[in-house]
């Protein structure tokens, strides 16, 4: 369990809503870890105030990855954050529509955030607006699915036109 | 000087007309022995000089996020074996941590402390490879051949747990498959006994050696701003001179009541990366000891996981005697038991840096979402700003310093 610091959790939060208003959607505590759901427009300002703030520096991204919500026809990206100066972690997501699937990207930033956003481009189909390199990293150049969204079947165990005789299946 | 030697044409006749430059395409990989894995990079070279790499990766992708969104918690164990397969165990306790956060499991002291021993054991077999891997780059294949035999030591006390060595499947949800038999303490008293002998015997075969220092120092030095900025976590931060370490920074599995120093270096170049995993090998023994003395003193010999019986598995004469204990046993394996909605992220300290677990349940049978955060696959990125302007031979030890794992860059 990480170390739960409620004051922290309420500075986040306060800050964030002083200065985005209405775009800081929703606020709640995941297990050990505050997750904050920002509406996309203004992400990349979140992520840059939360980098930059004297009193929080959140000065590390951990991991980025993509989601997708077949339910509400969304993409969403979650960022956790790390500030080693407080020793405070926290998660920020936003989400897309399926059919427009941009988000601004991370990586001016954090430079780390260059092959995570690749990778989230790779899996989910998500464009991050202003990469300086976006395209595949782990599939094949010239596949055209993403993966990782949950409309991508994993091979059906019950198909016949494949021969496994041989390995004694 | 020779007599006889006229030197009056010297820097006098020749002609030194400017030529324009003229870089040369190299491939580095995918398959090649200096890599220790499966990737490519193309480096555009001046002579011997690098201006610019670009690299390829993904040879050996697996897709283990998409299977683990349809395998029960206890099939996803195997994946996460072969992520850094060079250290095992912590990725597969790392994964148990993680399911016993969103299931709210409270592991009792023992078993914490039966995973630090091994997942010490598995640091120290991972330092052990990089660091005489380091070793090879630079043409001292001896201090190799010499501590490769204590790798061997540490792969047979996993035999011993688990019966397998490289990718162990170690340990279950809660705790361990059985107890340590008699012959695995055996192993690791013994073990803590020759290891640091031997390892002092490595070290001076590098440390002080003056055509190693001259190849490492100064090489591959990073800032640490940049390493910050790109990511860096666990040895490879610290040599940049920054004491993170999640062991310390949010401690998990008892690690608190351990006492160790964080070993960090100063310039972030190889030497110092060499010498960060060569004190935390210590420290790792150390660690060890302390476990050990612990796990003397409690009372309790026989505890080897937690009381819950929704992810523990039956005892193995049961299962095979009695009909209730197999339904049991097939209804955990096979994922049959309700997992709460919820989602968590769990970090450790790998072998490489904090290794993170992102799982999001929506109470289905499988995760519905598990994101692995390597530190390979982040920290690897800034390799070309690491290596321009250096030799190429340079880059190699860079690259062998660093302990890219191809499993775990990949995924």
């Amino acid at each position: 369990m990480f170390q739960i610091i409620p004051e922290r959790n309420q500075l986040v939060v306060a800050k964030l809503t002083e200065n985005f208003g209405e775009a800081i959607i929703h606020d709640e505590m995941l297990s050990d870890m505050l997750c904050i759901t920002v509406s996309k427009e203004v992400i990349q300002q979140v992520l840059l105030s939360l980098h930059d703030d004297n009193e929080l520096q959140y000065n590390f991204l951990t991991t980025l990855c993509g989601m997708h919500y077949p339910d509400k026809d969304e993409l969403g990206v979650v960022y956790h954050l790390h500030s080693f100066v407080n020793n405070h972690r926290i998660r920020i997501k936003t989400a897309t529509a399926l059919s427009d699937p941009r988000i601004p990207t991370a990586t001016s930033i954090w430079p780390s955030a260059n092959w995570m956003e690749r990778e989230t481009y790779d899996f989910f189909g998500i464009l991050f607006e202003g990469h300086p390199n976006l395209k595949r990293i782990l599939n094949v150049d010239d596949m055209t699915d993403f993966p990782l969204r949950k409309d991508f079947p994993l091979e059906d165990q019950t198909r016949e036109d494949k021969d496994d005789s041989m390995f004694g299946r | 000087m020779a007599k006889g030697v006229n030197t009056d044409y010297w820097d006098k006749d020749i002609v030194k007309a400017e030529e324009p430059k003229e870089y040369n395409t190299l491939n580095v990989g995918p398959t090649h022995p200096a890599t220790h894995g499966v990737f490519q990079n193309v480096m555009l070279m001046d002579g011997e000089f690098i201006v610019s790499t670009e690299q390829t990766i993904g040879y050996i992708h697996r897709a283990f996020e998409k299977i683990a969104e349809r395998r029960p918690f206890y099939q996803v164990t195997p994946l996460t074996d072969r992520l850094n397969y060079c250290s095992a165990p912590i990725n597969n306790m790392g994964w148990h941590m993680t399911v016993e956060k969103l299931l709210g499991i409270e592991t009792p002291k023992r078993v914490d402390y039966l995973r630090i021993v091994i997942m010490e054991l598995a640091r120290l077999a991972d330092h052990i490879i990089c660091n005489s891997v380091i070793g090879v780059d630079s043409g001292a294949l001896t201090g190799f051949t010499y501590i490769f035999q204590d790798r061997e030591f540490i792969y047979e006390i996993y035999e011993e747990i688990c019966g397998s060595r490289l990718t162990t499947n170690m340990g279950r949800i809660g705790g361990f498959e059985r107890n340590f038999s008699p012959k695995v303490w055996d192993k690791i008293r013994h073990f803590l006994k020759t290891f640091p002998a031997r390892l002092k015997e490595f070290e001076n075969l590098l440390a002080r050696n003056r055509i190693f220092m001259d190849r490492t120092i100064n090489v591959g030095a990073f800032a640490l701003d940049r390493a910050l900025a790109y990511g860096f976590t666990g040895p490879n931060l610290r040599a940049c001179g920054l004491d993170y370490d999640v062991r310390v920074m949010n401690p998990y599995c008892s690690y608190e009541e351990f006492e160790f120093t964080v070993p960090v270096g100063q310039s972030g170049d190889t030497y110092d990366r060499f010498m960060v995993r060569q004190e935390e090998m210590k420290q790792s023994m150390s660690i060890i000891q302390q476990a050990l003395d612990k796990l003397d003193k409690m009372e309790d010999k026989e505890t080897y996981y937690a009381s819950d019986p929704r992810f523990v598995l039956p005892p193995k004469e049961k299962v095979y005697n009695n009909m209730e204990a197999l339904i049991w046993h097939f209804k955990i394996v096979m994922g049959e038991t309700d997992i709460p909605a919820g989602e968590v992220y769990h970090a450790i300290e790998a072998a490489n840096g904090e290794l993170g677990y992102y799982l999001v349940s929506d109470g289905g049978r499988t995760a519905s979402r598990l994101h692995f955060r390597r530190p390979c696959f982040i920290y690897y990125q800034a390799y070309p700003e690491m290596v321009q302007g250096n030799m190429l031979s340079d880059a190699i030890l860079t690259m062998s310093s660093m302990n890219v794992i191809a499993g775990e860059l990949d995924a």
